[in-house]
């Protein structure tokens, strides 16, 4: 099921009383969702994507634009009859109800011609269940379950339905580390096998970037950039998306163009060919670090942290916003000794943003 | 932690003291009293230790009377208020104008003195040579016959005591379901209605398993309370309860006390035993439905 | 283009269905209340009636253009309604006094206090949270006859002082209170006593406050324990009065006069709890139950 947001708009009274000013939760989203893709909203918390996702299965309506599920416009239609799945950031298992109970609930509403035999809704719980694992578990409670399998009978309540679309607000979240990063592939492969259209909201970016087929950042209700994960990673459109994207994050310096040079203090590193002279943030991925006796950018180290494979170096520089973190293959053996340390930058790991506007300034930077 | 034994004793000797002489030793002397027969006030003798006095109760048509009223009151009280405090609170807990000034009003009675109000709910229900009453106006005005509510047929009386007692204990399981309601997370809520959920299936599948343990507490103090009403019957029909056939078991023990037929400790000893029995066996009974129909998180 | 009108159909009933029950809850809703408020629009009223006026009316009228102080001024001089109505305050006051220290001492030892049997203490408190009011009050009343405490402040008040539930109440709320601070009062020298006054007390004010009002409402409100100590009109409570009114009130059925100290004698509670119902409905939902 294609998945289309056209102009869509939320905006909330606000509660403050010395500010009376409405405030948009979603402004003015349009945005069409392929069949059968995985969707990342990603976001810091108040970025609207929750919202979002409240609109996408009706328990709010927008105030202004039009979704639609394939052809029909379900705008005004009520979270009811809308048909999507829904699974919750604390997974809103009814605990008075079994695993079996929870899963087959949705089932039971069903009326007229849709309306299922007894037979046939415990095989299709049954089916759920098989999907995620879980069938072993049918007779329990959900407070007899962990949070791991409390998140599956979750997904296996919002899938036993078929749902047209399928919404996750931040999955993960409530899991501990270690499991995580085992549901999120166990999430990707469900999503593969089922093929239904599916949102999830997050705030880790390194959640969306793992499974998503495609990602929307956001930032105070407005959609900053859509695409593939690695093409948003290596291409953002501004410094918020640079910013947000990875970890460790990218380091960002304040800098400048003078005659199609690329400046930090004042040292050039790079050159910017076509680029007008003008003062810029430079943001340099970790990764975009290269050591150098002979390089143009001269740091004064803090530390160095072994983590096995690589190398991080923890550097201060002037003109840097933070602590200045490289990260560098391990095969550079590494003398801690203190003083400076001097680098080299790789091209297309480095972005330079308008330092007004904070907008990516297209170019190709080279090294020399 | 150096532990102060006799300063800790101090400071709880007052509420020692008060709950011994009035509550401890009271307790065990109500047993004594119900097996002292022949006990006279006057004189404080007893000519024997027994059971007469229970079976004596037992005998009395007043007391009779007085169990079958309290039953009467208990059976049609505890379900009609309970529900009805339900749908009040499921109503208020829907909306989101006014609630908070409806919420207030419907708590009013539960602070009003339940004799002065009970003078009230006699006047609109009375009829007297001068004026039919206001309520019995209603019922004309309906197409009815006019009927004495409070000197009148026993279901009249019945029906105004019934009737004045679940507007007495309304505001008190008004308020506590309200609250018990409110604190249903609302994501329930929201998963069940992204599942397509009738209203009607939601409030019967979700939201009254959720609350199922406050309805059952409403339930069993509904209960007690219900067994030791008094009050209200006073308030209506007078002080004396025995000769407008509306006493209850409270009522009997009172009067067995103290008044025109009291001076009786040992009657309404027994008495009082006996209602305890009753309302325990029924708690018990109620704790074990509970058992299997409540959900406890 | 068959699928839009479906939707449409469903998207309409659904808000039409909506409506129709938002308009059916608002009307119970609304019953409920005038079933509620009308009682006391009636007897004010009526109170305001003369008694000429009322008796005169076959079919009672729902409002008054003549509307009369007299029924109040003959509510404090045809009966001793001032006397009920200085008894009651004394009795209250007295009474909420003398529990609010009994019940903060307890409280404190059992939730502050180191002590041996504590423990077991505590538990046999609890239980006696259980005893009806209806199985002590015989003996009670045999012990006060006999201490020839009948018709007397002291035997009105001495029963009605302890509240174990009130107890329990309190040392929930001094419980939470964090044990740093009496260590710390204890390391500057503060004795237990001051650290109660200084610290615990100002600290649980709002549930000592709630603890106040209620066992207020109780007393202002008590009937049973009253009647059957009493049978001197000058220690008569209100609740007591206002049967005494009924039974041999103004000499004839006056009912204006009746009504007007049904007025006299419920206002005061009404106006605390207008003042006060948000922490009166917030006590008492914590689990307060009446009586």
């Amino acid at each position: 099921m294609k998945v289309v947001l056209q102009n869509l708009t939320k905006k909330f009274p606000s509660r403050s009383k010395t500010n009376k000013q409405d405030v948009i939760a979603v402004n003015d989203f349009t945005f069409e969702i392929p069949d059968g893709q995985l969707i990342g909203l990603l976001g810091p918390s108040g970025c609207g994507k929750s919202t979002t996702l409240n609109l996408l299965s009706g328990l709010q309506k927008p105030t202004s634009g039009r979704i639609f599920f394939g052809d029909d416009d379900v705008t005004d239609l009520p979270a009811e009859n809308r048909g999507v799945g829904l699974v919750f950031q604390n997974y809103a298992l009814y605990p008075h109800l079994t695993v079996r109970q929870n899963i087959t609930f949705p089932l039971e509403n069903l009326k007229g011609k849709d309306k299922l035999t007894k037979q046939q809704m415990q095989e299709k719980a049954y089916e759920a269940a098989k999907l995620v694992q879980i069938e072993e578990l049918m007779d329990r409670k959900p407070s007899e379950l962990s949070g791991g399998q409390q998140q599956r009978v979750a997904i296996a309540r919002a899938l036993v339905k078929m749902p047209r679309v399928l919404l996750l607000d931040e999955p993960l979240s409530n899991l501990d580390a270690r499991l995580r990063l085992q549901t999120r592939e166990e999430l990707r492969r469900i999503q593969q096998k089922t093929k239904i259209t599916t949102v999830f909201v997050t705030h880790d970016q390194e959640e969306a970037m793992s499974i998503s087929d495609m990602i929307v950042v956001m930032k105070d209700g407005v959609i900053q950039q859509i695409g593939k994960p690695q093409d948003v990673y290596d291409d953002p459109i501004n410094l918020f998306v640079a910013k947000f994207l990875g970890t460790p994050p990218i380091n960002v310096f304040e800098g400048r163009v003078e005659n199609e040079k690329l400046y930090i203090g004042n040292e050039a590193v790079l050159s910017a060919p076509g680029v007008k002279n003008c003062e810029v943030y430079i943001g340099v991925r970790p990764e975009g670090f290269v050591l150098n006796e002979n390089g143009k950018l001269t740091t004064k180290l803090d530390r160095v942290e072994v983590m096995g494979r690589d190398i991080s170096v923890i550097s201060y520089h002037g003109n840097a916003q933070a602590a200045v973190r490289s990260i560098i293959g391990s095969e550079n053996r590494f003398s801690v000794g203190g003083g400076d340390v001097k680098f080299d930058l790789k091209p297309f790991k480095v972005d330079i943003f308008d330092k007004a506007t904070e907008k990516r300034i297209h170019c190709e930077l080279a090294l020399r | 932690m150096e532990k102060n034994n006799l300063k800790a004793w101090l400071y709880l000797l007052p509420a020692i003291l008060f709950l011994g002489v009035f509550m401890v030793y009271p307790l065990i002397d109500v047993f004594v009293y119900s097996f002292e027969e022949g006990y006279n006030s006057a004189s404080q003798t007893y000519f024997g230790v027994g059971t007469y006095n229970y079976s004596y109760v037992l005998h009395d048509p007043y007391f009779l009377q007085a169990l079958k009223n309290t039953f009467i009151l208990v059976i049609i009280t505890v379900p009609v208020s309970t529900g009805l405090a339900l749908l009040i609170s499921v109503g208020l807990n829907s909306i989101k104008p006014l609630k908070e000034l409806y919420q207030t009003v419907y708590f009013l009675p539960y602070v009003t003195n339940t004799l002065a109000v009970g003078l009230v709910f006699m006047i609109l229900f009375k009829k007297t040579p001068y004026s039919e009453g206001l309520v019995n106006l209603l019922i004309n005005f309906f197409g009815g016959e006019s009927v004495d509510f409070i000197e009148g047929p026993y279901w009249a009386k019945m029906f105004v005591l019934c009737f004045y007692t679940v507007w007495v204990v309304l505001p008190f399981k008004i308020l506590i379901l309200t609250s018990a309601l409110a604190s249903v997370n609302e994501t329930y809520y929201n998963a069940a209605k992204v599942d397509g959920t009738s209203k009607g299936r939601i409030f019967t599948r979700i939201t009254l398993p959720m609350i199922s343990p406050t309805v059952f507490y409403l339930i069993i103090t509904g209960f007690i309370g219900a067994f030791k009403a008094y009050s209200d019957a006073v308030a209506l029909f007078g002080t004396d309860l025995n000769a407008a056939e509306m006493n209850t078991i409270v009522g009997y023990v009172y009067d067995m006390l103290y008044g025109n037929s009291g001076g009786y400790p040992s009657y309404a000893s027994a008495a009082a035993i006996i209602l305890f029995a009753i309302v325990l066996t029924i708690t018990c009974i109620n704790l074990l439905i509970s058992k299997k129909h409540v959900h406890y998180s | 283009m068959a699928n839009m009108t479906d939707y449409q159909k469903i998207e309409k009933s659904a808000a039409m269905r909506k409506k129709v029950l938002n308009i059916f809850t608002y009307a119970l809703l609304t019953v409920w209340a005038i079933m509620v408020l009308f009682p006391f629009y009636w007897m004010l009223l009526t109170s305001i009636k003369s008694y000429s006026a009322y008796s005169s009316e076959y079919i009672p009228k729902f409002f008054t253009l003549s509307p009369t102080f007299q029924n109040y001024i003959d509510a404090f001089t045809a009966v001793p309604l001032a006397k009920y109505f200085t008894n009651t305050l004394i009795f209250t006051l007295f009474t909420t006094a003398l529990m609010l220290i009994v019940v903060i001492l307890a409280a404190f030892a059992f939730a502050r206090l180191e002590f041996k049997g504590k423990n077991l203490a505590f538990t046999i408190f609890l239980s006696l949270m259980m005893i009806p009011n209806e199985l002590v009050i015989i003996t009670n009343f045999v012990t006060i006859t006999n201490l020839d405490m009948r018709n007397t402040f002291a035997g009105l008040i001495l029963p009605s002082v302890t509240s174990v539930f009130y107890i329990y109440l309190l040392r929930e709320n001094f419980a939470q209170i964090p044990d740093e601070l009496y260590y710390a009062a204890k390391v500057d020298g503060t004795s237990d006593f001051k650290y109660l006054r200084k610290v615990m007390i100002p600290i649980c004010k709002p549930t000592i406050i709630t603890v106040t009002i209620l066992k207020v409402i109780e007393c202002w409100n008590s009937y049973v324990w009253p009647r059957l100590i009493t049978d001197d009109q000058a220690f008569f409570l209100v609740s007591n009065g206002i049967q005494e009114i009924r039974e041999n009130g103004f000499g004839r059925e006056n009912i204006p006069a009746m009504m007007a100290a049904v007025v006299v004698i419920s206002v005061p509670l009404i106006i605390l709890f207008l003042i006060f119902h948000k922490k009166i409905m917030e006590g008492v939902s914590r689990g307060g139950t009446k009586g």
